[in-house]
């Protein structure tokens, strides 16, 4: 399955990556010799086989519903690159 | 003209009642300070990492087994991918393709009192986004991250509503359905339950359905109605038109009571789901289903039922007094302590829903507590009080006037006199106070006097201060009056 | 001083021999002195490091040490330290100061362990050469023209270059392995689920492992009982008992059923890799093991599957890289689609993106099926592979990598970098432990003897690790870099 520009673009702003023309091209080539090794998985017949998401065959525990954590805004918002009021500011979002 | 049939499915969001997040141990107390309640994994720091809080689980299958739905036994979380700044991890953890509760159905009352069964196509588990806040800073917007992370029921119906109210119903259906459980405060003023609703029209008879808008933002019992309204006149509008209804996401402005779309330059998104690689898959045991089974309370359906073939009350008591769990609640227990369905029934929906209405409280803020209730009525059932009296009673229970409907009796001296010495010598006090009015009800037409009696009683309720039982007094001025003629 | 094993220093400062400050100390003067040519380190915490050695000398004095107080060690950049800058080797978190600690952090603390700092490492654990950080690449201490492999190759580096005597790392598809291979040290990838991943920044979540880098696999075995252990802060962990790994290390091997998958010495296996495996092997028969070969017959398929599976999570776990609460955020954003695009362009470097695109990708409408659903049905047969084996013998064998450590710049395109982990990624993919230990030389570059158990078979993995260097001294060279600057 080739990939052309636009499922890399399509990709590229799906993830929010800005990417340009020249860097565009770069990646279709890069990421079609990805796919193509990829593709081998298509030559393999996995009719009926049940997809395996963890290797374990393990069950999600639950938490007891206790309130364990107290407020660490000052702590959290030392590395965040916009705060004012104790809010991250990010440009207006218009609804 | 053509006729035309809608179509409405709902998508109801439910936040669950929970101390802590779905994923993490910070609180879920509505309105703290902007992010103290958005811990690091609320916050999708680096390395975090999400553990399922058994009370969202077992709130959530309580509603399963009230909509009478499957439980499967295995579920599992999926990731929906995409970027929003009230998103922190770029992701929302949701049930794509096995959530915890399967195809079930809800009875829903009508106006008309007849029922509606309307299907549920599942439910499924997933966290609350944060919220965005638009007033100005400098220009930017900032995002507050306390409610991320609250556990969200999304309870999806399937297209089985046919007009406004019968989604207004569901609804108020689904609100009482989650309050009886106590898994969610049914708050839609502060979000705590959102709708979005599914509208399609399509002509009387066509067995497909037509192409759907999906309305968001539709927060309230009045505005489903009011959305549906004007979304189903767009829709048969643009038809008649020549047009053609597109799918879209619309959005609800109550403010100026219409839809408009939220689709932007934007091309549609694509959520990339894909089972959460963090979370394993749910597996429920069926002791654990059955033993939230047993725990399950009476719900509104049954309790409605019951106070009419039990209790014999009207349809139309039956559903209001079983609305709310904290009504329901409250009625029995006036029931109880005063033994008579029928009157609690008429003081609950009377007197107490009328003071509550005017003071815009809800049945659990009530100053009269349901036991002084029961009470009062009580003392009406037996003679005590005077309706009239009763009335004096409950307005100062209301206003805290003493602890119980004796002590307002006894301290207003409102005990009903069936003394019938006592009342027979006020009777003659009042004839003998007013001659005029004494030959004047002898001079009338017998089928007159019926009426003019009412002064007499009037005059002796007065000298009473009315304590005097008004039966009683009645009977023995005829007897008086007639004996003068 | 340095040439010394964790099991060794632990003895000296139990001994009084020395304390965990001049230890501590020593280190720190050849990380300065010496780290400049091999950037191992992209953080070193001296400070921090002599104040935690002081309290393990205290400790020690009070009678309240533990079996590694005062020993130093260090941190691949990719666990949470509080209060330390925790890059994950990219430039999106230059500025990430960590807010709270890995469990595996605190484990280490508790245990009264000494960091001596952050190692470098591939961004985001993206590669196997370690090329990829933004802090530039790390030399390999054996030839400093040689990568030290990825993405744990700092820790590698370091160990190898007696910086430290043990470093921690993360496995996503051969992470520990392979840089131990390339440094001639142990390198241990535990079962996924023996570890906690709580504060370990994500790569792919389903197949991420830490694990600890030594000289020695008794070295290890320290280490692991430490690290591994049920966390109620991850629901991948495993509540499941852990053993002492010191108790079994002796064991015999006479009778163990040692299985040598026939795809691990096909084509692409340098010649003399293979010899020095093979030689290896026959170590181990002369300790009474019994060799055969098995297949693992879904091999081919797992650096497909892997390279479907593995960019598809960390497409998502990446997402929160967006400028807003934490990480590199571009300068004046016009909105917010601007604000996310440029941040992150500005941020991830190009293996990352690469990642992120493909994982983007295979995962959108009309795509699911053909690659994610698939990959997963693959990952259950190669696991299945392993399960069949290992119903047949107790451990597998063969080479931790197809060649001893590649110059560097020498891989230029993607793909032939990723067909470097093909013995070690169907490993992550099934989710059992693996071990690579040094088992001899191509020119003066090392080779790694990769070592396979079934599920939670870290204790004989260790063991039969064990008593191979009992028998040999592979393990006991060091590079001619940490001899001329003793």
């Amino acid at each position: 399955m080739a990939l052309e520009d636009s499922h890399v673009r399509r990709a590229a702003h799906l993830a929010r990556l800005a990417v340009s023309d020249d860097q565009a091209r770069g990646f279709v080539d890069d990421l079609n010799r990805i796919l193509e090794m990829v593709d081998q998985l298509q030559g393999l017949d996995t009719e009926g086989v049940v997809p395996l998401a963890h290797p374990l065959d393990a069950t999600q525990r639950l938490r007891a519903d206790e309130v364990t954590e107290s407020s660490q805004r000052d702590t959290f918002q030392y590395s965040a690159p916009a705060v004012e009021n104790g809010l991250y500011l990010v440009p207006r979002v218009v609804e | 003209m053509m006729q035309w049939e809608t179509v409405i499915g709902l998508e109801v969001h439910v936040q669950l009642a929970t101390r802590s997040k779905i994923f993490s141990g910070a609180s879920t107390a509505f309105g703290a300070e902007p992010n103290t309640q958005a811990c690091a994994v609320d916050l999708g720091l680096p390395g975090v990492l999400p553990v399922l809080n058994e009370a969202a689980v077992s709130m959530a299958v309580q509603f399963g087994l009230a909509v009478h739905a499957q439980i499967p036994e295995v579920s599992v979380f999926d990731r929906k991918n995409y970027f929003y700044p009230d998103l922190p991890k770029g992701y929302q953890t949701s049930q794509m393709y096995h959530p915890i509760v399967g195809p079930g159905e809800v009875e829903v009352s009508l106006e008309d009192g007849s029922t509606k069964p309307i299907r549920i196509h599942h439910a499924h588990l997933e966290e609350d986004a944060g919220k965005s806040l638009h007033e100005d800073f400098h220009g930017m917007t900032g995002i507050d991250l306390n409610r991320a992370g609250t556990p969200l029921l999304e309870i999806v119906s399937e297209p089985d509503m046919r007009n406004a109210k019968e989604a207004a119903a569901f609804l108020k259906a689904i609100h009482s359905i989650v309050t009886y459980l106590g898994i969610s405060n049914g708050n839609m003023a502060e979000g705590s339950m959102r709708c979005d609703v599914n509208v399609s029209v399509r002509p009387q008879g066509q067995a497909s359905l037509g192409t759907r808008a999906e309305v968001k933002n539709v927060n309230s019992f009045r505005f489903v109605e009011r959305a549906i309204a004007f979304e189903v006149e767009r829709q048969i509008e643009l038809i008649e038109d020549g047009g053609k209804v597109i799918q879209e996401t619309r959005l609800y402005d109550p403010e100026r009571d219409e839809t408009r779309s939220m689709r932007t330059k934007e091309e549609a998104n694509d959520y990339r789901y894909f089972p959460c690689p963090d979370l394993l898959p749910v597996v429920l045991d069926q002791a654990y289903v059955e033993h939230l089974r047993g725990q399950l309370p009476e719900l509104p359906a049954a309790k409605r039922e019951r106070f009419e073939r039990e209790l014999g009350l009207s349809a139309y008591d039956a559903g209001v007094l079983s609305a709310s769990r904290d009504m329901a609640e409250y009625f029995e227990e006036v029931k109880t302590v005063c033994g008579d369905a029928k009157q609690a029934a008429n003081w609950v929906q009377g007197e107490l829903s009328g003071a509550l209405n005017r003071e815009n409280l809800v049945i659990t803020q009530s100053p009269v507590s349901a036991r002084q209730l029961g009470e009062l009525v009580s003392r009406v059932m037996d003679d005590t009080i005077s309706g009239k009296a009763a009335k004096q009673v409950f307005q100062a229970l209301w206003n805290g006037q003493g602890h119980s409907a004796d002590d307002v009796i006894e301290a207003q001296g409102l005990k009903q006199v069936t003394d019938s010495g006592a009342i027979e010598a006020m009777i003659d006090q009042v004839i003998a106070d007013s001659p005029a009015q004494v030959a004047q009800y002898c001079d009338a037409e017998p089928e007159k006097r019926g009426k003019m009696i009412g002064y007499f009683v009037g005059q002796v309720m007065k000298a009473s201060r009315g304590t005097a039982n008004p039966q009683q007094v009645n009977g023995l001025l005829k007897e008086k009056l007639d004996a003068l003629l | 001083m340095h040439d010394k094993t964790v099991t060794q220093l632990a003895a000296a400062l139990a001994g009084g021999e020395l304390s965990s400050r001049e230890l501590t100390y020593h280190y720190l003067q050849r990380i300065e002195r010496l780290d400049g040519k091999l950037n191992s380190f992209i953080t070193v915490t001296a400070e921090q490091a002599l104040k935690a050695a002081d309290a393990a000398d205290q400790a020690r004095a009070k009678g309240n040490a533990g079996l590694l107080t005062g020993v130093p060690l260090a941190l691949k950049d990719i666990f949470c330290t509080e209060g330390v800058k925790t890059s994950c080797g990219s430039k999106m978190l230059d500025t990430f100061i960590a807010p709270y600690n890995a469990t595996v952090v605190e484990k280490l603390n508790a245990a009264g362990t000494v960091s001596l700092g952050k190692t470098n490492m591939d961004e985001f654990a993206m590669g196997s050469s370690n090329e990829s950080s933004f802090y530039g690449p790390v030399k390999n201490p054996w030839d400093l023209s040689a990568v030290p492999g990825g993405s744990s190759g700092g820790s590698a580096a370091a160990v190898a270059a007696g910086l430290v005597p043990a470093a921690m790392g993360t496995d996503t598809g051969g992470s520990i392995r392979q840089p131990a291979a390339f440094c001639g040290i142990t390198g241990l990838k535990p079962t996924y689920g023996r570890v906690s991943r709580y504060g370990i920044i994500a790569y792919a979540s389903s197949l991420d492992q830490a694990g600890p880098m030594a000289r020695t696999a008794e070295d290890c075995a320290h280490l692991l009982n430490h690290i591994a252990g049920h966390d109620l802060r991850d629901s991948t962990s495993l509540a499941r008992g852990v053993p002492d790994y010191l108790e079994t290390l002796d064991a015999p091997l006479s009778g163990l059923k040692i299985g040598l998958p026939k795809e691990y010495f096909g084509d692409g296996l340098d010649a003399d890799v293979a010899a020095a495996v093979r030689e290896a092997v026959r170590v181990y028969e002369s300790l009474g093991a019994t060799v055969r070969e098995v297949s693992l017959p879904h091999t081919h398929y797992a650096i497909p599957a892997y390279y479907v599976i593995a960019p598809a999570e960390a497409s998502s776990n990446l997402a929160r890289y967006d400028g807003v609460r934490f990480g590199h955020r571009c300068e004046n954003p016009l909105d917010l689609t601007d604000l996310y695009k440029r941040s992150r362009d500005e941020g991830f470097g190009d293996e990352v993106k690469r990642r992120i695109l493909i994982g983007t990708h295979t995962l959108s409408e009309g795509f699911f099926d053909a690659y994610y659903k698939k990959a997963q049905q693959v990952r259950r047969l190669i696991r299945q592979d392993f399960l069949d084996a290992f119903e047949e013998v107790d451990v597998l064998m063969g080479p931790a990598s197809p060649s001893p450590a590649f110059d560097l710049g020498a891989k230029k395109d993607p793909v032939s970098m990723y067909l470097q982990d093909i013995y070690t990624i169907s490993v992550n993919l099934a989710g059992i432990p693996g071990i690579s230990v040094p088992a001899g030389f191509v020119g003066n570059r090392p080779v790694g003897l990769q070592i396979l158990g079934t599920h939670f078979a870290e204790a004989q993995l260790l063991n039969v690790a064990h008593k191979f260097q009992q028998a040999t001294d592979w393990h006991r060279q060091r590079p001619a870099f940490a001899k001329e600057n003793a």
